[in-house]
């Protein structure tokens, strides 16, 4: 009996996992089935779009533009980190920052969109504002910035606060299992502290920063209030790489939560459809993830 | 390319506690001395404090000098980084780098100060120093295979490969032979006593049959309780203490009455 | 080793000094770029602790100073019922109502489920059917939140109709994205339960699943407590699932199965959302500010949760885990 009941809930855990698909693409059927003239009228779809693929299509491109910046800005802090925690600070200090990030992995993102929306984008307008000017210096290039800050930029800064922990979290487990055998057959070849990182603890931990990455662009992937917050007036009718302005460019996520309160019919199922691809997109970052976590091969120092 | 350490007076620390007390001993270039005692008698924290990876553990440190060739390793315009570049060490585990190949293991210290190492250059000096580790024969055909697929031996002897690559003066070694069996064990020791034309060796070992073997000189270290510090006994020729000892507790170690 | 003195002058070691160098500069010839490229990465390694605090310690004032201008009593016990404009009135007392129910129902699915999993894994599993939980198990919990919300949404809505929302389709939506942080903590904690215990347990003749609820649910109950804790921590957060499933009211409602529930999360956006109140000139209890206010009072209550959630959690496996070994 118990024994049935355990493993009942572990295939019932299976079966959720496609139920979240299958219900996905039931209730977002209609929009793939319905006209493109149909959508039009009855599916919300912003002024001068006109298929489910052209609203769609600049969707992904935000979602992936934001998540994309927040894993480049995000990273190198997060293996700063984790290097100063497992290699850097004495060890009272060590703890303390464990504790900073248990923090920062803690706060609800809704706090972390008050706060990116009231406190950090008007403060980092001028900061965009001046590397916008600089960059249009550039013979060819305008780049134009919003004076409120609330642009991609902000947002995948914000993503890239709120993503920190986990990389964070998940590069200082694999730096810390760096054999001391290596390291000391490091120093003992007279490496400084930097070069036993390099030639010890960095090869040691690439597949594992790789997918703790991974793990991290997931995250920003499907995160909503954040960039809903931020990017409140966006209106994720258009592809542009304006990453310093406001207005076009839009996350899935944040499209959903921001238009799903007021719609109804059609509009419902096409928003569906638009998180059935979101789903889709995360799903596959996490087993990519998962799956260099998993492989073992010649050089990966598991043995 | 080989030379004298000599060290005095010697205490060494891990944070408030004294692991070793007032080590007085000289170890001549091009031989080998032999250090051996009772487990937790302080003879590899002696050996790792002769290339400062002693300090590497937080709060360890030393009083007294060691000097090499006169100078204080522990003084203060000398870097320990460039302390450990003449003093190449090898550890009771083999350790090659296993995200690297052979070829690469046996270059990676030397990579470190020069990155721009002509590929004729490094060739050269992989068979160089694999020759010196009386590998080259066994390897010379899967260089670029990674390090950790050699047999436990093998993978000693590529360290011993790497450590002297960088041209060491003086090669320390911790208990070389303890995870091997008798058959790679042999073929180190055969090394080491080549190898003793060119470096100061210095050998911790648990195995007196290979301290009687293969060094010159031996050094007993003991302690008189567990908590208590360990200190150096008596050092002498190998014949000597293996033969008539001048101390009392030496010889019942060498004798087999404890340890 | 040396063979011939061409192959010595082959071997480029001219940044060490020659032979004839003398042994202090030997040991005190530092290579100046590897020293200067050491201290820049060690500024670098401590500017990156700097980047990630200076945030967080911003955050956290501007949560602290902020949410204090209208975090009281008042606040704490009062709905938003009949507060319109920019009256300088109402509270989130709906809105702790209703996270604490919610979340409650959420963990009253999980729970169960997550921990008979997590026993299926560490104490039945093995071959195809295992792996295959696990993998899935740690996909999971990468399904954005808002998808959690859609599927809630999705399920109840081809049941009851499209225009559904109640308080028990957040549970459902936050026990999904709870369910594997459970899962992943409860097995960790089983497996630390050494099987030595297990099998005492058996040489005594105890059945494999007695042993496991008498012995090793009874050894791992703290750390369980623990994970359950923080994984209540983590969803209790969750904005975007509430958001779809549940909608908002400005009401107290008690009743996980019928009509909408507000909740504190999305007490926090609908309040942001609403933006600055619009106040008649001379208008008197008029707030220009009054909706960000309550937003941020809100933020500071739901950190203070957070943060008792995560104490708690913490002191219950230092005071009650069994010493193992």
């Amino acid at each position: 009996m118990f024994r049935w009941a355990a493993t009942g809930s572990g295939v019932l855990l299976l079966l959720v996992l496609a139920a979240v698909a299958v219900f996905l693409v039931v209730k977002g059927w209609a929009a793939f089935t319905a006209s493109d003239a149909t959508l039009q009228t009855e599916g919300n779809l912003p002024a001068g779009v006109g298929n489910l693929a052209e609203y769609i299509g600049p969707l992904i491109f935000g979602t992936l533009v934001a998540a994309a910046l927040a894993l480049a800005m995000a990273t190198p802090v997060a293996v700063g980190i984790a290097l100063f925690v497992s290699h850097y600070a004495p060890r009272r200090i060590a703890g303390a920052v464990g504790f900073v990030i248990d923090l920062l992995a803690a706060i609800p993102s809704v706090v972390f969109g008050l706060w990116g929306a009231q406190l950090l984008a008007p403060r980092i307008a001028p900061l965009w504002q001046w590397v916008a000017d600089v960059l249009s210096a550039i013979p060819g290039v305008t780049v134009t910035a919003t004076a409120t800050g609330r642009s991609m930029a902000t947002t995948a800064l914000v993503l890239a606060i709120m993503i920190l922990p986990i990389i964070t979290a998940v590069s200082r487990e694999v730096f810390k299992q760096t054999p001391r055998l290596h390291e000391e057959a490091a120093l003992a070849l007279g490496a400084t502290r930097w070069e036993v990182i390099r030639t010890a603890v960095l090869p040691f931990g690439r597949s594992g920063v790789i997918s703790a990455a991974m793990l991290g662009l997931g995250r920003a992937l499907g995160e909503t209030m954040a960039v809903l917050m931020v990017l409140s007036t966006s209106t994720g009718a258009g592809i542009s790489f304006q990453i310093f302005d406001s207005g076009v460019l839009q996350t899935i996520a944040a499209n959903i939560a921001a238009k799903f309160p007021d719609s109804s019919g059609l509009a419902v199922n096409t928003l569906i459809a638009t998180g059935l691809a979101l789903f889709v997109i995360t799903m596959a970052v996490n087993m990519v993830a998962r799956w260099i976590v998993s492989r073992r091969h010649d050089f990966s120092g598991a043995n | 390319m080989a030379q004298r350490i000599d060290a005095k007076d010697l205490n060494i620390y891990y944070g408030d506690f004294l692991a070793v007390a007032g080590v007085t001993m000289s170890i001549e270039p091009r031989s080998v001395t032999a250090l051996i005692g009772p487990s937790g008698c302080g003879k590899s924290t002696f050996l790792r404090s002769i290339n400062r990876m002693h300090e590497v553990i937080p709060g360890a440190r030393v009083e007294g000098t060691v000097a090499m060739d006169g100078v204080d390793l522990y003084g203060p315009d000398v870097d320990p980084v460039a302390v450990r570049r003449q003093i190449g060490m090898v550890f009771q585990r083999p350790n090659p780098f296993p995200t690297m190949s052979i070829a690469e293991n046996v270059l990676a210290g030397v990579r470190l100060n020069n990155k721009r190492l002509p590929k004729a250059d490094a060739e050269d000096l992989v068979e160089q120093a694999l020759t010196a580790a009386n590998l080259w024969k066994e390897v010379k055909d899967r260089l670029h295979r990674p390090g950790s697929g050699l047999s436990g031996g093998q993978q000693q002897r590529l360290c011993i490969a790497r450590a002297i690559a960088v041209r060491p003066q003086v090669l320390l070694m911790d208990e070389p032979c303890s995870a091997l069996d008798p058959i790679s064990t042999l073929a180190i020791e055969d090394l080491i006593s080549e190898l003793k034309a060119s470096y100061t060796i210095v050998i911790v070992t648990h195995n007196m049959q290979q301290a009687a073997r293969v060094s010159d000189r031996t050094g007993f270290f003991n302690l008189e309780a567990t908590g208590k510090p360990g200190r150096l006994i008596e050092i002498d020729d190998t014949a000597t203490i293996f033969s008539s000892p001048h101390e009392k507790q030496t010889e019942d170690y060498i004798s087999g009455r404890f340890g | 080793m040396r063979a011939t003195p061409a192959a010595d002058a082959a071997v480029p070691v001219r940044s060490l000094g020659g032979l004839d160098a003398s042994t202090r500069d030997l040991l005190s010839t530092v290579d100046k770029g590897r020293r200067r490229k050491d201290r820049v990465m060690t500024g670098l390694v401590w500017l990156a602790f700097l980047l990630a605090a200076a945030p967080l310690v911003s955050l956290l004032w501007t949560v602290l100073h902020n949410g204090m201008t209208k975090f009281n009593g008042y606040f704490l016990l009062h709905s938003m019922r009949n507060v319109s404009g920019g009256m300088d009135a109402g509270g989130a007392y709906h809105a702790i109502v209703g996270t604490l129910l919610i979340t409650l129902g959420a963990a009253v699915i999980s729970v169960p489920i997550g921990l008979l999993a997590a026993i299926y894994l560490v104490e039945y599993g093995k071959g195809h059917l295992a792996r295959a939980v696990t993998f899935f198990v740690d996909i999971m919990t990468g399904i954005p939140s808002i998808v959690a919300g859609l599927f809630a949404f999705a399920v109840f809505a081809i049941f009851f109709g499209p225009g559904v929302r109640l308080g028990v389709m957040g549970s459902v939506a936050l026990a999904l994205l709870m369910t594997p942080v459970v899962v992943r903590s409860c097995e960790e904690m089983l497996r630390l339960v050494p099987n030595e215990l297990r099998e005492a347990a058996y040489a005594l003749g105890v059945p494999k699943w007695l042993t496991i609820v008498k012995v090793v649910l009874r050894t791992a109950v703290a750390g369980i407590t623990t994970g359950v804790l923080l994984a209540v921590a983590r969803v209790i957060g969750e904005t975007a699932p509430l958001l779809i499933a549940v909608g908002t009211t400005a009401s107290i409602n008690f009743d996980l199965f019928s009509g909408r529930m507000m909740t504190l999360p999305v007490f926090i956006y609908d309040q942001y959302h609403q933006g600055p109140a619009r106040c008649a000139p001379n208008a008197t209890n008029c707030l220009v500010s009054i909706n960000l206010d309550r937003a941020w009072a809100a933020a500071l209550t739901l950190l203070l949760i957070v943060v008792i959630l995560n104490l708690v959690g913490r002191l219950v496996t230092r005071l009650f885990a069994p010493k193992l070994r």
